[in-house]
């Protein structure tokens, strides 16, 4: 299976697991919504140095992991790519903070090394974070939670339409892969004189095929609204809430109080 | 009262070359017409203009009483399906039933009459037994029944289909014909498949180079080869296995 296809299958693969859980699940998309801005905030409030405290705030992805039963490994799988980006990110602050902060060992470890750390591990929470509300919400249910926080509906519209339009670029970008494949003895990949061809023809094509994916849409009645009533109808209002002061309250707790710290002097 | 009404309809891309010129035609209620004619013809774009996708043409449209201007186009729409040639631009959500259900819940039923109507619409089908499957995992002839039954979800007065028997195998085809036979209200099927026109319609329209260049009973199109050949056409096979 070709990088393309691969992606194409974790796309199809994310939408199908968001349907499985959302139907079993009572909690709102407002619910995880809120309590996912809730992590986000407070994960990237953390002090660069302040690893151990930060590192408190993987206490939700383990939970939301082993209750929604989502493989961080798969994640880390599918989302590979954006980890890579984020360690050349912060890999800077090495070579920029030099100061020893503390004695690892005897080894010195400088303020660089934990700042890329926790830099490091602030993007991979937030990540993984937004992939699982994807995966527990769907994102069609995530925009209308969107909506309903007042985000205003041209930024929920586009942000809908780039999702499904990923497909549709990947699937063209797939076909055309495949056309040239065929017609292309002996080249790996796409030669350097079609390079300039190859991108501006899957845009103008993508194009193509998302003005027909946006007449269908229009042609069925929509209008840029989100009329999912039933999911709010059957879901829990009552757990909804229970699960938002909880999180709330834990992510408040961990945020002012260092707990690993305080649990790691139990044992020291 | 006609349900269509085409009157001197022309229209031209970017102001360029006329794609349709000077088309007149008219749909009675339940009525079932066939619209044929070569590639380039001018069929999808007539079908797309009726429905409102394409605007600023000259002449006039009318759709179920109603002018196709961009006022009317929501109750236009509401009372008209349009089933795409490409099924896959059709159906742009997960599951079979999240596509069939967004129509109905963006005209606002609420959520026991949308499962009414999903499920209804996939048994008119006969798919009922596909609704929670993944889109992406269908075959070819599975997406465009899917496909219809969006429109189906609607109940439209008016249907339209684009080349709906496309990339189908002989068995979905057949199926595909006595599914076309079953839908209630006014119909017309734009395609290449004149076997298909001759199993479905009573009327046919012929195009050719944006203009109309005979309307009359399907048989009578259909069985006039020279007719045919000189507009890029050939006999249907079943009847050219008749001659």
């Amino acid at each position: 299976m070709d990088r393309l296809q691969t992606a194409i299958t974790a796309l199809h693969e994310a939408d199908a697991e968001s349907g499985r859980r959302k139907s079993r699940s009572r909690l709102t998309p407002v619910a995880r919504l809120i309590v996912c801005i809730g992590f986000l905030g407070v994960t990237v409030s953390f002090d660069k140095y302040n690893i151990a405290g930060l590192l408190s705030m993987s206490l939700y992805l383990i939970v939301t992991g082993i209750w929604e039963e989502i493989s961080l490994w798969k994640g880390f799988s599918r989302l590979k790519y954006i980890f890579a980006v984020l360690l050349l990110l912060g890999i800077a602050n090495i070579f920029y903070d030099r100061n020893v902060i503390m004695f690892l060992g005897g080894i010195p470890i400088t303020g660089g090394m934990l700042s890329f750390v926790t830099l490091f591990l602030k993007g991979a929470f937030a990540v993984y974070g937004a992939y699982f509300l994807l995966l527990t919400v769907g994102i069609d249910r995530l925009c209308m939670a969107l909506r309903k926080l007042k985000v205003p509906r041209m930024m929920v519209t586009v942000l809908l339409l780039t999702y499904r339009y990923l497909i549709v670029l990947l699937k063209e970008a797939q076909r055309m892969m495949q056309a040239y494949e065929l017609r292309s003895f002996r080249h790996r990949g796409i030669h350097i004189r079609a390079w300039g061809d190859f991108p501006g023809l899957l845009l103008l094509r993508s194009m193509d095929r998302a003005l027909q994916i946006y007449d269908s849409m229009l042609l069925r009645g929509y209008d840029g609204e989100f009329l999912y009533e039933m999911t709010e109808r059957k879901a829990g209002w009552t757990i909804s809430v229970l699960y938002m002061a909880g999180w709330l309250a834990l992510f408040a707790l961990l945020r002012s109080v260092p707990v690993f710290a305080l649990v790691g002097k139990l044992f020291l | 009262m006609s349900e269509i009404r085409v009157e001197q309809l022309s229209y031209a891309y970017d102001g360029n070359r006329e794609v349709l010129s000077d088309v007149s035609f008219s749909v009675e209620p339940s009525e079932t017409i066939g619209l044929i004619g070569a590639n380039g013809a001018g069929k999808s774009t007539l079908l797309k203009i009726l429905v409102g996708l394409l605007g600023k043409y000259r002449g006039q449209a009318e759709m179920g009483g109603l002018p196709v201007e961009k006022k009317h186009l929501r109750q236009i729409r509401a009372k008209t399906g349009y089933v795409f040639q490409d099924s896959e631009s059709q159906l742009f959500l997960s599951t079979v039933y999240e596509d069939v259900a967004f129509g109905p819940r963006n005209y606002g039923y609420d959520e026991e009459e949308v499962d009414r109507r999903v499920m209804a619409a996939l048994e008119q089908v006969h798919i009922g037994y596909l609704k929670d499957r993944q889109i992406y995992r269908m075959s070819g002839g599975q997406k465009k029944l899917a496909a219809i039954a969006t429109v189906l979800s609607l109940t439209p007065e008016i249907i339209l289909l684009d080349e709906p028997s496309i990339a189908l195998d002989p068995r979905n085809r057949k199926n595909l014909i006595q599914i076309i036979g079953e839908m209630e209200g006014t119909k017309i099927i734009a395609s290449h498949d004149l076997d298909m026109i001759l199993d479905t319609c009573e009327r046919t329209i012929l195009l050719a180079g944006g203009k109309i260049i005979r309307e009359g009973r399907t048989e009578d199109i259909l069985t006039d080869e020279a007719l045919l050949t000189a507009n890029g056409l050939e006999l249907p096979l079943s009847l050219g296995k008749r001659n």
